[in-house]
Order: structure tokens, then sequence, then C-alpha cells
């Protein structure tokens, strides 16, 4: 980005001012553009949520407003604007107002690194993952605010509900993705695309077996990060209402929630830059811009799937409990991520360049599983006598 | 046991507050004085050939015209398969009973109810207070004399009758 | 190997650190309750040391109604003793007013009575299983079970027009006669439905997490759900092979063959939530068998006996008991000659579940309050009537 920046100061709309007031104007731009981008797609996956919830629960889900439902996300939200914001009199007012902008700057400020495309990205630092486990870690100072200003018991027990299990979950994930970084050599989110190449053997899931472990590690840990379930137990509606939540309203409880479904987001982004190929496709035509398009197009394809194995798996299982939330971390997780990050090690040391028999391998065996599942699935469907009297189609 | 052998085994031991005559049915009736319920009850539960480990319903009943409040205890016995009924009365101006509920935990809740709602005395009883209704109500509703108060906390009582005669 | 932990909570921490109790209001108004329940909850962190019911915010004084509206005009009123499962509730009204007045109720009427209990049975064991996955944070299963639930309900409805609170029984049998046609399409539903229930054991009964979430919590000795007037399938839960449909026939049950599932303990303590949910699930089962006998083997004639308008039975006291879907359900009548009943008092299985809360859940973690509320399957206004 800072070359685009030199060079609309340089020849284009920005000729002639200080080049520091420059940068300024360009960065705000961007962010701009990012802000109204991540709202858009959290809006739209707050609509997609609903309707494969619904799906999975044999309901239909919205499907008043627009064509399918589509427009419904700006509905409630714009509804949600128009709320009366009410801060109640006993909670701690400059904290209560601030606790939402602090989520969003973490979550947003996120976005800074996530590479959409090949140069499609705001700031390619060379540090570029732990930035992001950094920088997500200030949701976690928004929620604990949040529960603690409300001056409510229930929603102090989610907060401190939801900061142990974040922070608890960052170790795991930390460890996960150090797996990979033993194989890029660099921490830059391009660089570990470029690691990678665009076909399945060639992305870090199918490298070898403590990256295909990696996977599923970061994977776990990333929906417990993003509070869902089934580790929700700080939102659990049963028991908390709306946990940390409970007490807003209005404009600022749709910034929580934006800021969890643009989280899902944000774990499938990382997860495609780690262990998905990222952006990469073959390079099928020298237009430069329908390159660009298809690898933007790609790397949104492969998010929006994990967001919507996320979705899955919050229709489906039930929510752990804190303790076993914490047993499970810390007794499970911690240690199968040290283990395989030492044995990924090792691999890295014999095999420096990767393997292709095991590359193969874990191919073969990848397939072998999405085989079995398609089996399965069938298997369901065929026992299951579901009624399709209403179009299966989203 | 058979609903003779559990009112003979009664008589034998408190032949004073135990009815000579008993009620035949599903439910046998045996009439109790109101002073020994609690031994009677003791008796029932411990007495291993009798063993009522299980107290099914504690009812009263406001008998007005007889100026007396009657309580039903409806005990089961899971171990021998019988039950059988207690009934007892007590005066209705200032009723009183002994507590069943160091033998029965149910009896905690159900002697509660009683008192709430017909105002018996249970003595003894580790937390007598009202159950359903507010703490703060006055007078005990299922009473055949029951008024209702015109208003509670200000919120009006009085409505228009749904039967327009 | 209970699940309680056993910490004293009036320990002083490392370093002199002093921990207080929080109290905590559940209720009356919250998502999980199964209806309008209160506790006050004393806590230490997540684990609780008692959670105290308050209960009486449904309370409609309906058996004060009843000294008003005489025998007859107290049936629609039982419906909402229990407004899950209304249909047995009806029944056991029903059953007392034929005991105080020595009315013997038709076979076909008695048939009838069976039919609609068990598929009152089968929707309300239905929520209660699909309300524990809900609590438990699996939405899925809930509406999956409301989704049956909406069949039986459309079953019930052809059969007395309403949905939820049915007034399908009068004394001395039931109202209307089984439409034509109605055993043929209930057949078909019972088809339908019984292979669900695997699909629907093979989405949550076994699913790991679900199973530690109930598994351990909260076991119930036999003895001491004995002691606490547990009925129903918390009875059954912990072990107690009692069924007053079994022990105490009535009705035409003695006819039919079924089972009466108890809890073993299969994936913790014996009578812990979990058994106590199995139980439910293989109830349902069950009256699937009995409303297959009952729906093949129905015989002709009236469906009501004759009983004169205004209900005047002879002066006594019964008490009646039948097996509603929470539990034995105590129905005491008192009648002294007169059109109105002296006194009515119903004896409920959530009322005891309730009460055995307080004791219960010492110990426990937050979390798992709601997984007990769920597994005793609580019902508000049984408890407040």
């Amino acid at each position: 980005m800072q070359q685009l920046a030199d060079r609309l100061i340089d020849t284009g709309f920005l000729q002639g001012l200080p080049r520091g007031l420059g940068y300024v104007i360009v960065v705000a731009l961007f962010a701009f553009l990012m802000l109204n981008f991540i709202m858009l797609v959290a809006g739209v996956t707050s609509w997609l949520e609903r309707r494969v919830w619904a799906r999975i629960q044999s309901r239909i889900g919205p499907n008043r407003v627009g064509p399918q439902g589509s427009i419904q996300w700006l509905a409630d939200g714009i509804k949600n604007i128009m709320k009366e914001d009410i801060v109640p009199s006993a909670a701690d007012a400059p904290l209560f107002r601030f606790a939402p902008y602090l989520a969003m700057m973490g979550f947003f400020g996120a976005f800074a690194v996530v590479p959409f495309g090949d140069g499609l990205i705001v700031a390619d630092i060379n540090i570029g993952v732990l930035y992001v486990s950094a920088v997500t870690a200030l949701v976690v100072v928004g929620i604990l605010m949040a529960g603690w200003s409300s001056n409510n018991k229930w929603a102090l027990l989610g907060g401190i509900r939801s900061a142990a299990q974040i922070i608890s979950y960052e170790i795991p994930a930390a460890l996960a993705v150090l797996t990979v970084v033993l194989f890029t050599g660099t921490l830059s989110m391009q660089g570990i695309i470029r690691a990678q190449g665009w076909a399945p053997w060639n992305w870090f899931l199918f490298h070898n077996p403590f990256t295909f472990v990696a996977f599923f590690l970061f994977f776990v840990s990333a929906l417990a990060e993003g509070n869902r379930t089934p580790f929700d137990l700080p939102e659990a509606e049963s028991e908390l209402v709306a946990g940390a939540f409970t007490e807003y309203s209005g404009l600022r409880s749709l910034l929580f929630f934006l800021v969890e479904w643009g989280n899902l987001y944000l774990i499938g982004a990382i997860c495609t830059t780690l262990f998905l190929g990222g952006w990469q496709v073959p390079a099928f035509t020298d237009s430069g811009l329908v390159l660009g398009l298809a690898q933007v197009l790609t790397f949104f394809l492969k998010a929006y799937f994990l967001v919507f194995v996320a979705m899955w798996v919050r229709g489906t299982l039930p929510r752990v409990r804190v303790d076993q939330l914490m047993t499970l971390c810390w007794k499970y997780l911690v240690p199968i991520a040290f283990v395989n990050m030492i044995l990924a090690a090792f691999f890295a040391a014999i095999l420096p360049n990767g393997s292709i028999f095991v590359k193969a391998g874990m191919c073969v065996f990848g397939l072998g599983l999405a085989v079995h599942f398609f089996q399965r699935v069938l298997f369901h469907l065929r026992r299951a006598k579901p009624e399709l009297h209403l179009s299966p189609i989203v | 046991m058979d609903a003779d052998g559990i009112h003979r085994a009664l008589r034998e031991k408190f032949a004073g507050a135990v009815d000579p005559d008993w009620v035949a049915g599903e439910w046998p009736i045996v009439t109790v004085g109101s002073a020994s319920v609690a031994e009677v009850c003791r008796l029932l539960r411990d007495e291993p050939a009798l063993g009522f480990d299980c107290l099914s319903n504690l009812s009263g009943v406001d008998r007005k015209d007889d100026d007396r409040i009657e309580v039903w205890y409806h005990l089961l016995s899971y171990r021998h398969r019988h039950q059988v009924a207690l009934r007892t009365t007590t005066p209705r101006l200032d009723p009183v009973l002994p507590t069943v509920s160091h033998l029965w935990p149910i009896a905690n809740w159900l002697e509660r109810e009683c008192w709430d709602l017909l105002g018996v005395r249970f003595v003894d009883h580790p937390d007598l207070r009202r159950l359903l209704m507010p703490e703060d109500w006055v007078g005990h509703p299922l009473r055949k004399d029951f008024v209702e108060p015109d208003e509670y906390h200000g919120i009006s009582t009085r409505r228009e009758s749904l039967l327009k005669l | 190997m209970s699940h309680a932990i056993d910490i004293d909570l009036h320990r002083e921490g490392p370093g002199g650190l002093e921990t207080e109790e929080m109290t905590l209001n559940m209720g009356p108004q919250h998502p999980s309750t199964h209806g309008v329940l209160r506790f006050v909850v004393k806590a230490d962190g997540e684990v609780m040391r008692r959670a105290i019911p308050d209960i009486g915010y449904l309370h409609r004084s309906i058996e004060k109604i009843a000294e008003k509206v005489g025998y007859h005009g107290f049936m629609p009123y039982t419906d909402r003793v229990d407004y899950v499962s209304a249909m047995q509730c009806n029944q056991g009204w029903a059953m007392a007013c034929e005991k105080l007045a020595g009315i013997e109720v038709p076979r076909r009427g008695e048939y009838c009575r069976v039919i609609a209990s068990e598929f009152g049975r089968i929707a309300s064991h239905l929520i209660s299983v699909g309300a524990t996955g809900m609590d438990m944070g699996a939405i899925t299963p809930f509406t999956h079970a409301i989704r049956e639930r909406e069949y039986i309900n459309d079953i019930l409805e052809e059969l007395c027009g309403a949905r939820l609170t049915f007034n399908y029984m009068r004394i001395g049998g039931c109202a209307w006669d089984l439409p034509p046609g109605f055993a043929k399409r209930a057949i078909a539903y019972l088809d339908r439905f019984e292979p669900l229930i695997d699909e629907y054991d093979e989405l949550i009964s076994f699913n790991k997490i679900y199973v530690e979430r109930l598994a351990n919590v909260a076991p119930i000795t036999p003895e001491r759900a004995i002691s606490w007037n547990l009925v129903g399938p918390n009875l059954r839960g912990s072990g107690v092979r009692y069924d007053v449909r079994r022990d105490v026939p009535y009705s035409a049950y003695p006819e039919f063959e079924f089972d009466v599932p108890v809890g073993t303990g299969e994936r913790g303590t014996l009578g812990d939530c979990y058994d106590r949910y199995m139980v439910r699930m293989r109830e349902i089962r069950q009256s699937c068998r009995i409303l297959r006998q009952a729906l093949e083997g129905i015989p002709a004639g009236p469906v009501v006996a004759k009983v004169p308008r205004t209900f005047k039975p002879a002066p006594g006291a019964v008490h009646v008991r039948v097996e509603a879907s929470r539990g034995d359900m105590g129905w005491f009548a008192v009648s002294d000659g007169t059109a109105f009943p002296v006194r009515v008092h119903i004896r409920t299985g959530s009322y005891a579940a309730m009460a055995a809360i307080e004791e219960l859940s010492k110990g426990l973690m937050i979390a798992d309050l709601v997984a007990v509320i769920a597994s005793l399957d609580i019902v508000a206004p049984e408890v407040d009537r």
C-alpha cells in the first residue's frame, strides 16, 4: 500500500501535499473503505448464519426482507441504530460507552494485514501473524470492560468467563501458528501464502501430518476465541441472557454483534492464509485485473467455507461447561500443540524442503476423509426421509 | 400389610390418639388426634413392617360448618406397596399441628403451602413462611371466609363482573 | 462419584484473600428456566452454595376456583394445571369425580382416554428433551422436537379442536368420539415418528459434549428420591421401577403391554441428569407401543357414561393418582353433597422437584443448575397452580 500512496502523492490526486499528510489521507481512505467492507461482510455473514442455522433446524430463516431475506441484516442494523441508547444509571458510564469501540478497534485492527490478493493488502508487515494475535487481544479488554462497567453480576460473570476463555485459547492458537511458521521462515501473511501453491497438495494443510493437526488445533482455538459454540458459554443464552452484553442496546450492542460475526470471517481468513493456500490461483490469464479478481474470489470463497463450517458446528453441538472448557484447553490442547510443534520442528530440520511422498500421503488421507464424510452424509440422507417440500437452496 | 394390620399396629402404640374406626378403600382412612400426628408418622415411617417412606400428599380442608380444619396425610410405601391416609382435625380459630418435615423432606413445602393458604401453623417447622402468595400478603386465601383485599400495593382488585346478567 | 465440588466457602484463600459470596438473581424472566420461576443463587464465583427457589409467580388459585365453578365447570381449568401435557390432567380430575360418584366409564371411552393421554405424554416428553438440549446449547434438537410435536398437535386437534388446552375429557368419559379415519392417520404418524427417535438419539443423546454436561451431575439416590417424593421419570431415573400405570392400574392400562424404563447409571452415576433424560427418551418409545395397541384394539360402544347435568356426588374424599408426564399427579377431591367441591388439591410432580432443587444445588456450578432444572422437567404452572 505504501507504493500506492507514494504514486498517488507523486503523480496523482494528492500532488503537492507534504508527504506525511498524504500518507495520513491515504491511510484514512483505506481504513474507511475497509471498515465499510467489513461491516458489509459482517452483515452478510449474519444473514448467512441465520439462514444456515435455520435450515439445520428445519426452519426457513429470514425470507421476507429482500429476495430470500438478503437485506434482513440491513433492516436489523437500521433498527438497532434507531434504538434508544440506554446507559444504566449505576453503570460506569465512560467505560460502558467506550467498551464496544475498544472491541471494534481490536477486531478491526487485524484487518490491516488480511491479504485479499497478491498486493491487495493494506500493510504487509513482516510480523503479520503475530500482529493479528496481539491486536485481537484488545477484544478481550473490550468484553471485560463491558462486563465490569455494566454493574450487573451476570454481565460480570459473562465477561470474566469470556476473558478466561480467550486468554487460555490464545496459547494453542499461537502454537499452531508457530507450527506453520516453522516451514515458511517468515511471519508475514503474504510470505506465508507465497510459500504455498494453488493446488491442494501445495497447501500447508497437506504438507505434513503436523500442520494437518495444527489446522484443527487452530480452528478449534479460533472458535473458542470468537466465543462460538461449542464455546459460547460467555453469551450462553439460557443462562446469562447475553453475557457481558446484557445491558447494551442500540448501536453499541450492534457493534458487539458485528464484532462477533466479523470475527468469524477473520478466523476464516487467517485459517485460509495459514493452511489453505490463501489467494493462490493458477496463472490462467495474462490480464492482471482478471487474475486479481480471481484471487480475491478464491480467498473469499475459502474463508467463507470455513465460516460456513463454524456455523454448521454452532447448529449441531451443545455448549461446553466452563470447567470442561478449561480442561480441554489446558489438559488437552496445550500439550498436543506443544508436542505437535516439537515434532514439526524435527520434521523441518530433517526435510527442510518438504517431501513429495509425505505431501502425497497426506493428500490421499485427506481425500479418504472427505470420501468417508460424504458417504456418511449420503447414508443419513437416505435413511432420514427428509421433507424437501421447501427448496433447500439458501 | 393390609389396612387392618396397619390400623391395628397404630392402635397398639397410640390407643388414645388413633380412632377405633377406620374407613376401607383404596386409601384406608385412619383418624388421628392432632397432637400425636408426628409420633404416629414416625412410627409409620420407621417401623420396618410398615415402612411408609413417602408422603404423597398433605392437604388441608376448611370445614367452616364444623368450625374445624381437617388435614389429610396420604402416605405411600414403595417398599411394601401399601398406602394409608391419615385424617386429623384442628380448631379453625388457631390451627396448630406438629410438623413432619423432619421425617419426609417434602413436607417442608407441603406444610408451608398449608400455612400459606389455610393458616395452619406447624410447630417446629424450620422455615414456616409463605410459599405461593407474596411475602406481605394478608389473610389465608383458601379459607371459606377469605375476603380479597381491595388493593395490593396500589393495584385495585375490583373488577367488573364478567357475567352480565 | 458425584460431580459436586467440595469446597469450604468460609476459608481464607492463600495470602489472606477473603472470598465473598455473591448473590445472584435468576429469573423470573429468563430464557432458560421453564416458565416463570425465580432462583436466588448464592454463589462463590461459578460454584453455587445454594439455589433457593422462589415460586408463586404463576399462582392462579386454580384450587379455589374449583370451589366456585363446580365439578363439570372445572374441567377446562385442569388443562391449565400443566398445559404442556394437558390430557392427563383432564383424566385425573375426571377420575376423581367418577370415584366420588361411583360412575363407570365405558370401555371405548377408556381407550379414547388412553390414546389421548399417551399422545400427550409423547408431546410433553418431546418438549422436555428438546428443552434440555436447548438449555445445553444445542438448539437444533429443540426445533426438531417441536416439529414433531406440531404433528401430534394436529392429530389432537382432529380429536378435540384444540392444540394446547384440550378440554377433551368429561366426567364419565370423553367429549367426542374418534373422527373417522383417525386410527389410520395416527398409526401413519407413528410409523413416521418412531425412526425419527433414533435420529434424535444419534443427534444428541450420545454426543460427547452433551453426555459430559449431564452425566454425574446431581445424582439422586433412590432413597433420597423417595423421601423427596420425586415421581415419574425423576424417580425412575434413580432406579426405582414404579409407574402408576403399572402398579396402581387405572383406566384401560391393564390391557396393554409396555415396559417401564429405569435409569441404570449407564454413562455416569445412577440417578444423574443423563439417566433422567434417557428415561424420558425410552418412555416415548413405550408410549408409541401403547398407542399402537390401543388404536388397533379399540372396542365399539359409547364414549361417555350418562352423568347428570348438575353433578352432586355423595359426600366423601378421594385421592386419585394418574401417571402424568411429570410423574404421579395426585388429585384430592372432597365433596359434601352439593354441586361444588369443598376442596380440590393437586399434588404435581414438578412441585417436589422444585423443592428438591435447594438441596441438590449445593456444590454445583451455575451452568449445572440449568441442567438440573431441565432434567427434572419442571414446568412452572404445575408448581404454582
